[in-house]
């Protein structure tokens, strides 16, 4: 018997990526949290042709917004206390906080993968080692743990990252693990197994890209809240040093301020928000279309 | 099977000309089309189709429940001379449950897990019949008493889990039945459980229709349930009923191509891997929005006539018995007496040399109990007994088949053999070589390559991430069998070709692929490394019919022409029967019997393989069975019986020597070996379980 069927075009990844944004075209929610996100990658990637002025320089002190400049130009969302531009900063804060939101998440995920597959995959005393060190990192407070381990080791981009990494990863280990040890007794494990290949190749080949659905909408959830982290890390001093415009140490240089001159602090509070909110659309928007088929 | 008072009276369910949609995104999809019958009251219906036919769907349109997007666009259901199209919710709520009972294939989603079965029932009479909590209570467990559920006290206490799986589905069968109702519907209520589970249920049903007069619709895709079950049959294809009529003209005189293609391709046991091979369907069942203009049967069917059977609808038709009704428009053409269809004889091959010989195999896995109470009484660890001293051979070219019900340890010994656990004790010697401590890490790529496995869930076998070509690529690179790529993806192709695919299935991702076209792929990976052995684990079993005999065929296909051994592992006797050279019967971890395949469908019989074969429902009329109806729950592995492990069902036992000692193990012949304390003249005397030709009760 021969099962006809008609010819399949061959798929590349490509297409299959595209396929994959076509279905989330169906999806209001997910479509208004991508196009958030796009306009402030434009914005980071744009910076230097956006900004009006330099994100740095001291010009007039405490304008409100529409405010002109001594060049004639205008400080559309004003200057705060030392007379930088708001505007301008915000737009050079978005390259920081999405670089750094992005590689931190990025670590976070390559950390919790490898612990979480190893710890899945392996199971016995493996697995209840790392588990162990997972609960013992989430058993502490975030914030405390960020404060502890910025403060040891300076405020700087780098440590940004490992602080994020270091707080995030065992949670994304957490659901790596429960993934894998849903997919580890598939029969396509066992056809790997049985023909002899190696434990790391099973798991990087045969069991992490079936876990990607779960794993791609939590990362989009993930971001979000790295980058309130940054924010948060920024507004308590500890993140990027000074003077290099970062969104949470705008509002906390301004905070003092904030009943008389409110612009100072509203506009990088929304910033942050607005960003925020776009990754957690784009997670809904992605279960939702993960959901459907 | 009770007495159908087919045409007498006024029917109690009417479905007229109906026609049932699902509304997706795609649109409108026809799950059914144009169907109509008449159920008298008393009277049972078998409904028999694929997966996908639509016989569930109209199950759920006659309960009228049809959730979100499906809808009945055309035609009527009139229940008791109510058109269910005029009820209102509250009316129909009374409806369910009440006058319309359903029984479900799945008894532990059926049942809620968290309250107790006595509170479950009560339910059904508190709410239709507004009596009170102590008479519920007696009601209930009237009702459990009447499903021939012993101590029906502890069984109303229990919460669902603590009852096994037949349990379960007679409690469902209870509940349905506390209510009354006079239609009850039921969607294949035994397909989750174990054949000799199974046959008890099967007899339950039999007998409900007598004591309470209910008329059934039984749901099923098993052509002999509905035998032993139904008065009359509706044969469904692709959402149409194809074929109906009262069970013996259907299953004698059947006037549809695709019925005579359904038994043609079902393992009767008139069939045989050699002389009388099974005729499988070409083809695969069409998607419901793929289904081809006219007879949606047409592109699969032998008789074929472009331009009449594409024509348009074909309308049902009365066919040349009383109350057969076919959907074809040749049915009068077909000369089926001079239709021979194409089938390969296979000549029979002898076996060639030993290539697996298994002595005293043991695989105990280790339990921890790590509670309080065990730490301090000391028994903390337990052994779970999977396999129990297996001992059987295979040789080249031979088909040998476990045979055994789930937890018989069958699934645990293809595991031992392929090296994801290694033995606890004993020997397998694999071309010489004990493998059976040689975990898979330490297996030689030769060893790997010559012993592969053909998996049971065709869902599970291929990575959905993954081409089929790259899946079949990576195991001809891992063992060798070539190293550059174009030469790869050419033996890729041969192989596709071998397993009767399309070659351009290599770019495809098995989610564009059907069941059958999956299990197909995962043939050919396991041939893919010529292999000497090829463990096969259920592996028709989640297939439809029709596809099952195909890809049955393919393996044997591949078997001969690769000179290999196959290990057939399955459940389904019937299977087993058709293509097996020899066959090992297992009980929860020991071999009950062994020989080959004649001697072991002969007696003498280990009680054990007398009842598993009674238990096997055949689609023949001319098949007459002993009923042996076994008794009880499997044992737990963990706590297994001292002495014969069957001794808590066996209807034969003998005595105490049955619970004390583990019984010998008689050599009848050279092959034939039962374990046993019945002695031997004893066991002979039995007579065969399966008679054909004999007329039909």
């Amino acid at each position: 018997m021969t099962e006809t069927t008609a010819t399949a075009p061959r798929e590349s990844g490509a297409m299959r990526a595209l396929k994959g944004i076509g279905l989330l075209r169906e999806s209001g929610v997910g479509m208004t949290g991508a196009g958030i996100i796009l306009f402030w990658l434009i914005v980071a990637i744009l910076a230097p042709v956006l900004a009006p002025f330099p994100p740095n320089a001291t010009l007039v002190p405490m304008l409100a917004p529409g405010g002109e400049a001594p060049d004639g130009g205008i400080f559309l969302l004003g200057t705060d206390h030392i007379g930088r531009d708001i505007l301008s900063r915000l737009i050079w804060g978005s390259r920081t906080v999405l670089f750094y939101g992005i590689v931190a998440t990025a670590c976070a995920y390559a950390v919790g993968i490898v612990m979480g597959l190893a710890a899945g995959y392996f199971g016995g005393i493996v697995d209840e080692v790392i588990s162990f060190i997972a609960n013992v990192i989430l058993s502490f407070p975030v914030m405390v743990l960020y404060v502890i381990i910025i403060s040891v080791f300076g405020a700087s981009g780098i440590n940004i990252v490992v602080a994020v990494t270091f707080a995030s990863a065992p949670g994304i280990m957490r659901i790596v693990r429960g993934l894998v040890l849903d997919l580890r007794n598939r029969d396509y494990v066992a056809a790997a197994q049985t023909r002899g290949e190696g434990a790391w190749q099973i798991m990087m080949v045969e069991i992490l890209p079936n876990a990607r659905g779960p794993l791609i909408v939590d990362s989009c959830l993930r971001m979000g809240y790295v980058i309130i982290t940054i924010g948060v890390l920024g507004f308590l001093g500890l993140g990027l040093p000074p003077p290099d415009p970062d969104w949470g140490g705008m509002i906390n240089e301004t905070r003092t301020m904030a009943l008389i001159f409110p612009h100072m602090t509203v506009f990088p509070c929304i910033a942050i928000s607005s960003l925020v909110l776009g990754f957690n659309l784009l997670a809904d928007g992605l279960r939702e279309v993960s959901l459907r088929d | 099977m009770s007495n159908g008072q087919s045409g007498a009276g006024k029917p109690l369910l009417e479905c007229n000309d109906l026609c049932i949609s699902y509304f997706t995104r795609a649109g409108e999809i026809p799950a059914v089309k144009d169907f109509s019958l008449q159920l008298y009251p008393g009277e049972s219906v078998g409904i028999v189709g694929e997966s996908g036919c639509g016989k569930s769907t109209v199950a759920m349109a006659i309960m009228n429940y049809m959730g979100a997007n499906g809808g009945i666009v055309g035609g009527s259901i009139v229940f008791d001379g109510r058109d269910m199209a005029s009820l209102s919710p509250e009316e129909l709520r009374q409806l369910r449950g009440g006058d319309i009972a359903m029984v479900y294939q799945e008894p532990m989603a059926a049942l809620n897990p968290s309250l107790t079965i006595g509170k479950q029932l009560m339910e059904v009479p508190m709410f239709h019949e507004n009596i009170s909590a102590t008479e519920a209570a007696a009601r209930a467990k009237q009702m459990l008493a009447d499903v021939n559920l012993p101590d029906p006290d502890r069984v109303m206490a229990a919460y669902p889990h603590q009852i096994s799986g037949g349990q379960q589905q007679r409690v469902v069968i209870s509940m349905a039945l506390l209510s009354h109702p006079k239609l009850l519907l039921l969607d294949e209520p035994t397909t989750a459980l174990d054949v000799t589970v199974e046959a008890g249920i099967v007899e339950l049903i039999g007998e409900i229709s007598a004591k309470f007069g209910t008329s059934m619709l039984y749901i099923s895709h098993n052509m002999g349930l509905i035998k032993d079950t139904c008065d009359r049959v509706c044969v469904m294809y692709s959402g149409e009923v194809v074929e109906e009529g009262p069970i013996d003209t259907v299953f004698n005189a059947m006037s549809h191509p695709y019925t005579r293609g359904l038994f043609g391709a079902i393992p009767l046991p008139s069939a045989d891997k050699r002389s009388h091979p099974l005729v499988a369907i070409r083809g695969q069942l069409p998607l419901p929005h793929e289904r081809p203009r006219g007879c949606n049967f047409g592109p699969r069917c032998d008789f074929f006539d472009a331009g009449r059977c594409d024509a348009g609808d074909i309308p049902i038709v009365d066919g040349a018995h009383a109350m057969q009704r076919v959907r074809c428009v040749r049915w009068q053409e077909i000369d089926w007496a001079s239709h021979r269809p194409d089938v390969t004889v296979r000549p029979e091959e002898p076996a060639g040399e030993e290539v697996l010989a298994v002595d005293e195999m043991r695989k105990y896995y280790t339990v921890h109990d790590r509670s309080i109470k065990a730490m301090l009484s000391g028994h903390s660890v337990r052994h779970v007994k999977a396999n129990e001293s297996i001992t059987f051979n295979a040789r080249k070219q031979e088909t040998v088949a476990i045979v055994g019900e789930s937890g018989c340890g069958k699934s645990t010994f293809a595991k031992v053999l392929t090296g994801l656990e290694t033995a606890t004790d004993g020997k397998i010697d694999f071309d010489g070589v004990d493998i059976s401590h040689v975990p898979v890490h330490n297996r030689t790529p030769k060893q790997l390559g010559s012993l592969q496995m053909v998996f049971q869930n065709p869902n599970d076998t291929l990575n959905p991430s993954h081409t089929i070509g790259a899946q079949i690529g990576r195991v001809i690179k891992k063992f060798g069998v070539e190293t550059e790529p174009a030469k790869i993806q050419q033996r890729v192709m041969q192989l596709l070709d071998a397993v009767k695919l399309p070659r351009d299935f290599m770019w495809r991702r098995p989610r564009q692929l059907s069941g059958g076209q999956k299990q197909r792929v995962g043939i050919a990976r396991a041939f893919a490394g010529n292999p000497s052995m090829v463990i096969a684990d259920e592996p028709v079993s989640a297939l439809d019919v029709s596809v099952q005999a195909a890809v049955t065929d393919l393996l044997m296909d591949l078997q001969r022409e690769n000179k290999t051994t196959l290990l057939f592992i399955s459940h389904d006797l019937s299977v087993v029967r058709y293509l097996a050279d020899r066959i090992v019967v297992m009980y929860l971890g020991q071999i009950m019997e062994r020989g080959t395949t004649e001697q072991v469908f002969a007696p003498p019989y280990h009680p054990y393989t007398e009842a598993l074969l009674s238990a096997v429902p055949i689609a023949d009329t001319s098949v007459t069975k002993k009923r042996i109806l076994l008794e009880g729950n499997l044992p737990s592995v963990l706590n297994p019986p001292t002495g014969c492990p069957f001794e808590t069902r066996c209807p034969r036992k003998v005595g105490r020597i049955c619970e004390e000692e583990r019984p010998p193990v008689i050599e009848i012949s050279a092959e034939h070996r039962i374990a046993c304390h019945i002695p031997l003249e004893e066991l002979a005397k039995a007579e065969p379980v399966i008679q054909v030709g004999k007329a039909a009760e």
